[in-house]
């Protein structure tokens, strides 16, 4: 068993782990923020991204203990505190860029950090930066309006 | 175009309203529910795809710390009750068991079942199962199972055919397929085997306690019900004393309809174990051990007069049921032969289907089970139209079912009304302005490069043949401040239940939509139902909703008329006001009314009942007919074999749509699936049986960056039951494979080239390319 401490969504978290455990399942496990979902475990399906130190990382592929000392802001701690939606997330509802919804905390976690670094992305840019991030539901029309929306906002 | 008279809520796209949750990572699935005390299960699988079993040793993973049980077939088996789904209780299918019993019949197939701490832990145990499988010859393709020699999949069955029907030829039909009709067409067309994919794997959570003899269990589930009854049977508990939860499902596209082998062991093993078990698929089990879909072949015959037009049809279909079918009998073959003819005029019609076990992973629902109908019937259209020297456009023209001809009776038997294939044809050939795509194309062709289009026209039967498949109840209660809670059988991975059937109901009460909360994916406080698949909520779950609502209504109208001293027939609901028709001064409130007829029951009439609900059932005619055609144009890259589609349009009736978005959402998804289906997505097994395909680094679902813009088109004709829906959420899945297709065989065909079979990798085409090439001129 390892000592782990990080940051997560704004709070301290401190614990000790086996050094296999995940940074998913720690964060869903641990931290009981069940937001941050698995859909592969194999770092291809892209619904378990976070974002550490400000980058979108696939949190299957990493151990908790990497992650000691970062800051890491999962889906919950996108939005407002009081439950209201960010850009990205309100975007999302208005095009319908979500139907199961099991996909869809990578994504706004995936655009948030894309549109940090590329605050107005051409179509093809967004296409290219969501290649990561596998949706059963939409066919991936609504999300890229949405992305685009999120955008122009 | 949109024909619609919109109402309030109905026909508005209004934005979901589980919306919110999903966003914030506030959704509950069935992985973020952690009981106390809740132990990991995980399983040991076959990595052979058939064998006897020589040694299984479980002792030394059963000493590891922090294994719970490790369980076998002996432990188990032995109180398993019925594993058939509630459909299929009385058709014989494969043996089912819920785990490996002295021999392996594909690889994944469960043999132990460990249960730990946590699935670390049962991962290790895992590895030290003492296990050997003594290989044998297994049957890998349908073609094969079915020799006189081949091995048998089931031991204690006399044959690997699991299914045959027949539609038998008549006289004339033989007779024009025997050289009598002026065009004999024959082809044979392949479908690769393919799956679901949902982004939420299966799991459950079963939580058996032993002083009270309940077993509560929380799945990633389609249908509750369904799973309720069906845990009930195999684990030997009163169906009463179980209770089936699903807040919010990441997808199933019917893989989650019926409830499946991994997920009623864990319910049994929790009924044994009088423990509270956690079982999370992971994605590699997914692929290899969930369901399969898609696999089949066609033999199809066309028989064609002089101008064209269909005389009759001939189609023998075989299917790979695999080896324990999920549905018992494996796929839907006898719908894909009934409804072969699908939108066009054929005055005969016959057909042989079979379904063929094979030692491979069970074939399983996949958004429209049958849609190998539209697959054949659609390629076999332009492969005619293309031999007969016709555009496959003009073909369809000829041949399609007008509304002139409406009803029209397939020569199978069943009757098509409420449908528009024409109008539907005619805006999709529109919409992609196929005239002037056939310009483009040869001016694309004079500078060497390869542009197709492709058309897949079809119709879609939706609700239920079998029952429970048809029916729905919903219960509609009005609290005391006038606000309805809504109870429903389904349960909504993906299409926004909650959205529109809060539409239906703030529609036809009167109220507002903030004022309506849907209540699903739980046995304990929902009526029996059938769960959410078939492209039936709207049809069924909406008629429910209409007929509680109409009930709740007019026992509100009956209170107002009384204290206002009006008579009933003069009231109406507007904006949650219930007043007199023409003097929207004389009224009442719909919260006062609520009020007064929980708590101040002395102002009722006399004779009324306390309180305001309605409940009804509604069960649906045998077949609500939807229809859409998809017309898809690409670039076929004659140096890589690359597809690229470059523009996609669907023409589509479903009716009266209740949220034009979640419609065209739908649409997108299915289409998504289908071109994933044609061109990327394939499940390899090699010639012994082994998966190749067990990760999403070989198994490709589409991304971003493959998929087209989609464009919609919507044609309106209303079905006949009271909301006029038809149901549509399997569609867009059906009629994608084929125009994507047809659209590649187009491009090939303008150098001669030909394809029969999916996928359509660049190395198949490179190869069809090439065989053309390489034929003498």
């Amino acid at each position: 068993m390892l000592p782990v401490e990080m940051t997560v969504n704004g709070r301290r978290q401190r614990a000790l782990l086996d050094a296999r455990k995940t940074l998913a399942d720690f964060l869903r496990e641990d931290c009981e923020l069940t937001g941050t979902h698995l859909g592969c475990e194999h770092g291809v399906c892209g619904a378990c991204t976070v974002l550490l130190d400000g980058d979108a990382v696939r949190s299957c592929l990493l151990f908790a203990v990497q992650a000691d000392g970062a800051n890491v802001t999962t889906v919950e701690g996108i939005g407002g505190p009081d439950g209201a939606l960010s850009p990205v997330q309100d975007a999302f509802r208005q095009e319908h860029g979500l139907q199961c919804g099991f996909c869809t905390p990578g994504f706004v976690v995936s655009v948030t950090a894309l549109l940090r670094e590329n605050p107005k992305p051409s179509e093809d840019e967004i296409r290219e930066a969501l290649s990561g991030n596998l949706c059963r539901c939409t066919g991936y029309q609504g999300i890229v309006r949405a992305v685009e929306k999120a955008a122009g906002s | 175009v949109n024909t619609s008279t919109a109402g309030r809520f109905v026909g508005q796209s209004v934005k979901r309203l589980e919306d919110p949750r999903l966003l914030t990572g506030r959704g509950r699935y069935v992985d973020d529910v952690m009981q106390p005390g809740t132990l990991h299960c995980a399983f040991l699988r076959s990595d052979v795809a058939r064998g006897r079993i020589a040694r299984l040793d479980v002792a030394a993973a059963r000493e590891l710390e922090g294994v719970f049980a490790v369980l076998t077939a002996a432990d188990l088996n032995p109180h398993a009750g019925t594993m058939q789904p509630t459909l299929l209780l009385t058709i014989a299918g494969a043996p089912l068991r819920p785990l490996a019993d002295g021999d392996v019949r594909f690889v994944g197939e469960p043999i132990v079942l460990v249960v730990a701490d946590d699935r670390y832990v049962a991962e290790d145990a895992l590895e030290l199962v003492d296990i050997e499988i003594d290989a044998e010859h297994a049957v890998i393709v349908p073609d094969d199972a079915l020799r006189a020699d081949a091995p048998l999949v089931h031991p204690e069955l006399t044959s690997n055919l699991g299914l045959e029907m027949a539609f038998p030829v008549p006289p004339e039909l033989q007779a024009l397929l025997d050289g009598g009709a002026p065009n004999i067409v024959r082809r044979t067309f392949r479908q690769h085997r393919h799956t679901n994919v949902p982004m939420e794997t299966r799991g459950i959570v079963a939580d058996y306690d032993p002083a009270s003899g309940e077993l509560h269990t929380w799945m990633s589930t389609q249908n509750p019900h369904e799973a309720k009854q069906a845990i009930a049977r195999i684990a030997g508990i009163p169906a009463h004393r179980v209770r089936v939860q699903a807040q919010d499902v990441g997808g199933g596209f019917g893989q989650k309809f019926f409830t499946q082998r991994e997920e009623l062991t864990v319910a049994l093993a929790a009924r044994r174990l009088g423990r509270t078990l956690k079982w999370i698929e992971d994605r590699r089990e997914n692929l290899i051990a969930s369901n399969h879909a898609r696999a089949d072949v066609g033999e199809c015959a066309f028989a064609i007069d002089d101008d064209g037009r269909l005389l009759g049809t001939y189609l023998d279909h075989l299917e790979d049921a695999g080896a324990f079918p999920v549905g018992a009998t494996g796929g839907a073959g006898p719908l894909v032969g009934l409804l072969f003819t699908g939108p066009y005029k054929s005055p005969l019609a016959a057909f042989r289907t079979r379904a063929a076990w094979t030692n491979t992973c069970a074939r399983g629902a996949y958004r429209g089970p049958w849609m190998f109908e539209t697959v054949a019937r659609e390629q076999m259209v332009d492969a005619a139209a293309r031999e007969i020297g016709m555009d496959p456009l003009e073909w369809r023209r000829r041949n399609v079912i007008g509304r002139d001809d409406l009803p029209y009776t397939l020569p199978t038997g069943m009757t098509l009304e409420h449908v528009s294939p024409a109008e539907t044809l005619e805006q999709a050939a529109a919409l992609v302005d196929y005239d002037g795509f056939r310009a483009e194309q040869q001016r694309a062709l004079a500078e060497g490069r390869l542009l197709g289009i492709g058309l897949g026209l079809y119709v879609e039967p939706s609700t239920g043949m079998m029952d429970p498949m048809g029916t729905e109840t919903a219960v509609v209660r009005v609290n005391p401040n006038g606000q309805v809670t809504v109870a429903l059988g389904t349960c909504s991975h993906g299409q926004g239940i909650e959205t529109t059937m809060a539409q239906v109901v703030a529609e036809e009460l009167g109220i507002d939509l903030d004022d309506v909360r849907i209540v699903q994916g739980d046995s304990a406080v929902t009526a029996f139902g059938r769960g959410t698949g078939g492209s039936g909520t709207a049809v069924i779950a909406g008629n429910a909703c209409r007929d509680a609502c109409a009930i709740v209504r007019a026992k509100a109208v009956h209170i107002a008329a009384h204290l206002m001293e009006a008579s009933p027939d003069d009231l109406e609901i507007v904006d949650a006001r219930i007043s007199v028709r023409g003097t929207p001064t004389r009224a009442v409130a719909w919260h006062e009314v609520a009020r007064i007829a929980h708590l101040e029951t002395a102002r009722l009439p006399e004779g009324a009942a306390v309180g305001l609900e309605g409940t009804a059932t509604f069960k649906a005619p045998p077949f609500s007919w939807s229809n859409a055609c998809h017309a898809c144009t690409v670039e076929v890259d004659r140096a890589t074999g690359q597809v690229e589609i470059l523009r996609y349009v669907v023409s589509e009736d479903c009716g009266v749509m209740i949220n034009p978005m979640i419609v065209e959402g739908q649409i997108a998804g299915g289409v998504v699936q289908g071109i994933g289906g044609t061109l990327y997505e394939h499940f390899v097994y090699d010639d012994d049986g082994n998966p190749l395909t067990t990760t999403f680094m070989d198994y490709l679902v589409p991304t971003t960056t493959e998929v087209p813009v989609i464009e919609y088109g919507h044609v309106e004709t209303p079905s006949a039951t009271p909301g006029g829906h038809k149901g549509m959420g399997e569609g867009g899945a059906i009629g994608s494979p084929p125009a994507v297709f047809n659209a590649v065989a187009d491009a090939l065909a303008l150098v001669g080239a030909t394809i029969d079979r999916t996928p359509l990798t660049p190395d198949t085409l490179l190869a069809a390319l090439d065989a053309f090439d390489a034929a003498p001129a």
